[in-house]
């Protein structure tokens, strides 16, 4: 049998392939492979909206929605979405991700956040579309 | 006496120099924005905020807020080691050069010359700092539209309603 490559074959493999891979989020990969467990979007809104003892959450800053523009509670600067579908530059660098959920976990929560909460909150703003 | 005269012309001299010293000694830098800048301190500071000149604080208060950036000011805001660090070095580098005084506040607000500036002819009233387009003193922004480039000029002040 002789397969032949042509152009419009290519197109559609890129056509089904390009989604796959931009929907693929190295950061949660990392937790993944540390966890080896499931994350769960659902479990990641549900910690978006827990309030702390400081009666802060995720949302007291970054709106209801991760895809609105936010505003920090003390100091009025506006703060970008955090959805990346409205903001592709959001969970693409691991150490800004790190040092966000480091402080804001310490601010919202009072404590540090498992890798396996940050594995459901990144699921969850990856399905914010 | 002889002895005695040149030794209390120089107290008085020390005495009367340090009282007119100007704001106690708590005086804001010349320039407060340094010609050199830190593309760490720029990205950092103003993640949250206008990332203030150093030359608003003396170096003891930058390495103060820059030791304790986990409790700052009621939020976390720790940065990695090598980022600290950097920042830090930055900071005291340019802090301000004309602050002779031992206090070291943490708040730039507290500082003499800020009260002096702010507070002490009454020229703004108390509401206009609780003002939403305002918020706190520590809101540059909302009157020196050029204070994250080191505008403080008395002619560009815009209050805000």
């Amino acid at each position: 049998m002789n397969i032949q490559f042509r152009a419009p074959h290519l197109l559609a493999c890129l056509a089904i392939a390009l989604p796959l891979a931009a929907s693929a989020n190295a950061i949660l990969d990392g937790y993944q492979a540390e966890t080896k467990g499931t994350f769960s979007a659902a479990a990641g809104e549900k910690l978006y909206n827990t309030v702390g003892p400081k009666q802060l959450s995720c949302s007291s800053c970054h709106t209801s929605s991760p895809k609105n523009v936010g505003k920090h509670a003390k100091t009025n600067k506006a703060i970008d979405p955090m959805a990346p579908s409205v903001n592709p530059k959001r969970f693409s660098d691991s150490a800004q991700v790190e040092k966000w959920f480091k402080r804001n976990c310490n601010d919202a929560l009072g404590r540090v956040c498992t890798t396996q909460e940050k594995g459901d909150f990144v699921s969850y703003m990856l399905s914010v579309k | 006496m002889r002895l005695i005269t040149p030794l209390l012309l120089a107290a008085l001299a020390t005495a009367s120099l340090s009282a007119c010293a100007k704001y106690n000694g708590e005086d804001r830098g010349k320039p407060v924005m340094p010609a050199q800048s830190n593309a760490k301190w720029a990205a950092e500071c103003a993640g949250c905020h206008m990332a203030y000149p150093p030359g608003l604080l003396p170096a003891a208060s930058w390495e103060k807020v820059m030791s304790s950036l986990d409790k700052h000011f009621g939020t976390d805001a720790s940065l990695s080691a090598a980022d600290t660090k950097e920042i830090t070095d930055y900071l005291v580098k340019y802090a301000s050069n004309r602050w002779t005084a031992s206090a070291a506040p943490l708040r730039i607000t507290d500082g003499q010359w800020f009260k002096a500036k702010h507070y002490d002819k009454n020229e703004i009233a108390p509401a206009v700092w609780k003002r939403e387009s305002v918020k706190s003193p520590g809101n540059c922004m909302a009157c020196h539209s050029g204070a994250d480039k080191g505008n403080f000029d008395e002619n560009s002040i815009k209050i805000p309603q």
